[in-house]
């Protein structure tokens, strides 16, 4: 291509849809292109005129407006336009008028036409007009969006700004008036050059701040200001605000960093509109962050099990995205504590207020931050000293019942060992639980072993968090000093062991015998769990989360140097082929399961399985050698 | 840059000049083009056939240095066409000067293999011809032309021209408020290509390739009319 044009062929390159077209398609685009100057204010597609390009901004901005003049879109460098009448019939219909000085780049209707036939994803997104399809890949699409879409895609409406001088009153008046939950400051006064700006008058003003409802109700009610007061008294000096090319994502980050539910949005320094929290989450509805708020929402257990598809959804596009295992397993932990805790509070509606002060806690994975998407339910109650089980029981077994219900509805299923609240053994107060876990530690026969693989993992979703530190506390003090605790522990840890290898189309194992398929949470991440826990009993470890437990046992002379990272990588490892293979069976609608069949992993994961296994092999045997039976005299 | 005259100087009569090129030059192509360029001065821009004009030469003095490459982009006030766009890169007479090359980022081996510019004139006058060509600064587009067809084809080769650089002064260098921004002691406002698009919104281009000029000055024209005058403006009152 002629080199000249590389200037346009780059900036179009760097654009959707013609990100995706290949080298030569884009050359042949760029020798066609036609290109106009549109002042700011000029129209540039009337409605109902007959359109024969598509338009691409190459500077500038342009709006884009319903039939009825209402605002419909806001579009700036890199985006296009007049597609949607492309594709129809040549007629415009959403007028676009440019916003700032605009240059715009023409492509031809006809090489339109051809690259929509030729190219699959050129069509497909000029096209997005159409309904989604629903399938799973198409959501990783969106979910990608979340990175690329810019903030100002989401700003609808032109901010509402008034003068530092205005009264708090008519500042609050126009804000109903207008229907918005905030307002720009804004001050004739020479300010942080940042947000200096001249509007189309040539006044140059700064941007000063902005109030919100909570302003208003924060600094001029609840501190007795009067209604005349000029609302710079009330504008705090930190203003935290986004350029309109950022992606939603930066956006959203820069809303959970600074604590604030509202971002001035900037073009360049002009402010363009407002970014509240709620636009964000309308447009990704289906984020683990809007799912844990859609939870606390429900207002009953089948409000909450109907959630069960887009958990599985969230799952899903975690994954795809590259989350890590740790990334995951915190986001599912949070949102199984989500669905606990939301049930728990529609008990308490029901049941009334607890007699006694109670704790709710998670046990296992959940305690873990390491849920995946196949999971039950490990769940226990610490109760007050204060409890007596003639007066109070009946409270807090229909309590455990109904969470345990609404978990089994929600898809975390009831727990095959009945280590749930709703088992009484299980719903004691704090004094019986040190009394079992010191038990458990003292005298530690392979039924209290088993208990304490399970409630060692231990973390409070619900009430009293006091009560569970207190165990947490103890098991950490007393553990360590345990040597014939740790021995059987450790012992304890050898029951399962990762095959010999995996092979094209079986697994061998160690005796020589071959299966089809593998379990790899029972023969990988679980034996590596229990591997990691005995040595955070024996450092006193507090840490719940494997990784964390390696952290603090790395602090520790426990392991050969250079032992503990090799773990953590194995781990991570394993958890991901578990989760990965997980997110297939749901993208192939297939119930999940923690089966693989060693056809369906790859030549290069096959080869890094065989080192995990590896690796947790010599791990077990270095956790005999390490805690051996002290000799009894 | 020259000193720019703070009154209006009058534009020459070009309908008379180019009727009597047309008739006197001896040079048939050249009798073409002239015959061909004449517009009417009245007609407003709007309606206008333009062809934006750009060429890299190895110095700033028509005497000494030669033309390398020029471009060529034919647009109306309403659209600029890539696809109708010319450039040539041409042998000058003179081995180029190192520096130049630096600047143009036009190699040696490019200039070795290129015509020379009496090779490729027909077409550059078949494509210039009946169009009003706008430059950036016309005191480079039009000596340098009018000696390389002098030294070619013993007769010269000067036409009118929009000159957007002197569209910018008018506003920033020649008119009242220029003038008492002087007096205030204010720098001058910068009138070079690059300075005056971002006035206007334009975005920055990759400058000194030929063609890349020449879209760069169509699309400043196209914003300076839209700013500042009216598609019904005649190219009488913007040519020079």
């Amino acid at each position: 291509m002629d080199i000249e044009l590389l200037e346009i062929r780059e900036h179009l390159a760097r654009f959707a849809p013609f990100d995706a077209l290949s080298d030569a398609q884009l050359d042949d685009l760029v020798g066609t292109i036609e290109v106009a100057y549109f002042k700011a204010g000029s129209e540039i597609l009337a409605l109902g005129e007959q359109i024969e390009d598509l338009h691409y901004i190459r500077s500038g901005a342009v709006e884009i407006s319903w039939r009825n003049g209402e605002l419909f879109n806001r579009l700036s460098e890199g985006d296009i336009f007049g597609h949607f009448s492309l594709l129809r019939n040549r007629k415009v219909r959403f007028p676009a008028k440019a916003l700032e000085d605009t240059l715009i780049y023409f492509i031809p209707g006809e090489r339109f036409h051809q690259l929509c036939e030729a190219d699959e994803h050129f069509a497909e997104f000029v096209e997005l007009g159409q309904p989604r399809l629903k399938s799973v890949v198409e959501e990783q699409h969106k979910s990608n969006d979340m990175m690329m879409t810019r903030v100002r895609k989401l700003v609808s409406r032109r901010p509402l700004m008034v003068e530092e001088s205005t009264s708090v009153q008519e500042v609050a008046q126009r804000m109903n008036e207008e229907n918005v939950s905030s307002a720009l400051v804004l001050s004739t006064r020479e300010g942080d050059p940042r947000y200096q700006f001249s509007d189309p008058d040539g006044q140059s003003w700064t941007l000063q701040g902005i109030v919100t409802d909570q302003d208003l109700r924060n600094r001029v009610l609840a501190e007795g200001r009067s209604v005349s007061t000029a609302v710079a008294e009330i504008v705090s000096s930190r203003l935290i605000s986004v350029q309109s090319d950022k992606s939603v994502h930066e956006a959203m980050l820069a809303m959970l960093r600074n604590n604030v539910h509202h971002l001035p949005v900037l073009y360049r320094r002009r402010p363009m509109g407002v970014l509240h929290l709620s636009d964000i989450i309308r447009y990704e509805t289906h984020s683990s962050l809007y799912l844990v708020s859609n939870i606390f929402h429900q207002p009953d257990t089948l409000g909450l099990a109907r959630l069960k598809p887009d958990v599985r959804q969230a799952f899903v596009r975690m994954v795809e995205e590259g989350a890590s295992s740790h990334m995951v397993g915190s986001a599912l932990s949070t949102i199984g504590r989500s669905f606990t805790r939301r049930l728990l509070e529609l008990a308490e509606e029901a049941l009334g207020p607890p007699p006694v002060p109670y704790c709710f806690m998670a046990l296992g994975s959940m305690a873990r931050n390491e849920q995946s998407i196949v999971t039950d339910q490990d769940n226990a109650l610490i109760l007050d000293d204060s409890f007596d089980p003639a007066q109070h029981d009946e409270y807090f077994a229909a309590l455990a019942q109904h969470v345990s219900d609404g978990l089994d509805a929600c898809g975390y299923t009831y727990c095959k060992g009945d280590v749930m609240a709703t088992n009484r053994q299980w719903r004691q107060p704090l004094a019986v639980w040190k009394g079992y876990f010191s038990e458990w530690i003292d005298q530690p026969r392979p039924e209290h072993l088993l208990h304490s693989s399970i409630f060692f993992d231990l973390d409070s979703v619900h009430g009293e968090e006091a009560f569970v530190e207190q165990l947490q506390d103890l098991v950490a003090s007393k553990a360590s000093q345990s040597p014939l605790f740790l021995a059987a522990m450790a012992r304890n840890a050898l029951g399962r062991t990762p095959p010999l290898g995996v092979f094209r189309t079986f697994v061998m194992e160690k005796d020589g015998k071959q299966n089809n398929t593998i379990n790899i949470k029972r023969r990988g991440t679980a034996p590596m769990v229990d591997l990691i826990r005995v040595h955070a009993l024996a450092c006193g470890s507090r840490a719940q989360n494997s990784f964390e437990r390696l952290d603090d046992i790395a602090k520790t002379q426990l392991l050969p140097a250079g032992t503990g990272d090799k773990i953590r990588y194995a781990f991570e490892f394993l958890s991901m082929v578990r989760i990965r293979h997980q997110a297939i069976d749901l993208q192939e609608e297939r119930e999940p399961d923690n089966n693989i069949a060693p056809g369906n992993v790859s030549d290069s994961e096959r080869h890094h399985l065989k080192d995990a296994f590896q690796l947790l092999s010599n791990a077990q045997k270095f956790l005999k050698f390490r805690y051996p039976m002290p000799s009894r005299r | 840059m020259p000193s720019l005259r703070p009154f209006k100087r009058p534009a020459p009569n070009w309908p008379d000049y180019l009727a009597r090129r047309a008739a006197e030059a001896r040079d048939p192509r050249l009798a073409e083009f002239f015959a061909a360029g004449q517009l009417d001065p009245e007609m407003p821009i709007g309606e206008a056939p333009l062809v934006a004009l750009d060429m890299e030469t190895t110095g700033l003095d028509e005497r000494r240095h030669a033309i390398v490459s020029i471009g060529l982009m034919p647009f109306s006030l309403g659209r600029i066409r890539l696809a109708e766009r010319r450039y040539w890169v041409v042998r000058p007479p003179r081995p180029l000067v190192r520096q130049s090359v630096a600047f143009h980022r036009i190699t040696d081996s490019e200039i070795e293999h290129a015509p020379d510019l009496d090779d490729i004139l027909d077409e550059l006058l078949a494509a210039l011809a009946g169009r009003l060509a706008v430059v950036h600064y016309r005191h480079i587009e039009r000596p340098f032309l009018d000696a390389a067809v002098q030294a070619r084809r013993g007769e010269g080769l000067r036409f009118p021209m929009i000159d957007t650089m002197s569209l910018e002064a008018r506003i920033h260098r020649q008119s009242l408020w220029a003038r008492f921004r002087r007096w205030m002691g204010r720098p001058p406002v910068s009138i070079r290509l690059h300075n005056s698009r971002e006035r206007y919104g334009l975005p920055p281009y990759q400058g000194h390739h030929a063609l890349v000029d020449a879209l760069a000055t169509a699309e400043l024209l196209q914003a300076q009319i839209a700013a500042r005058h009216q598609p019904s403006t005649p190219i009488g009152q913007l040519w020079s």
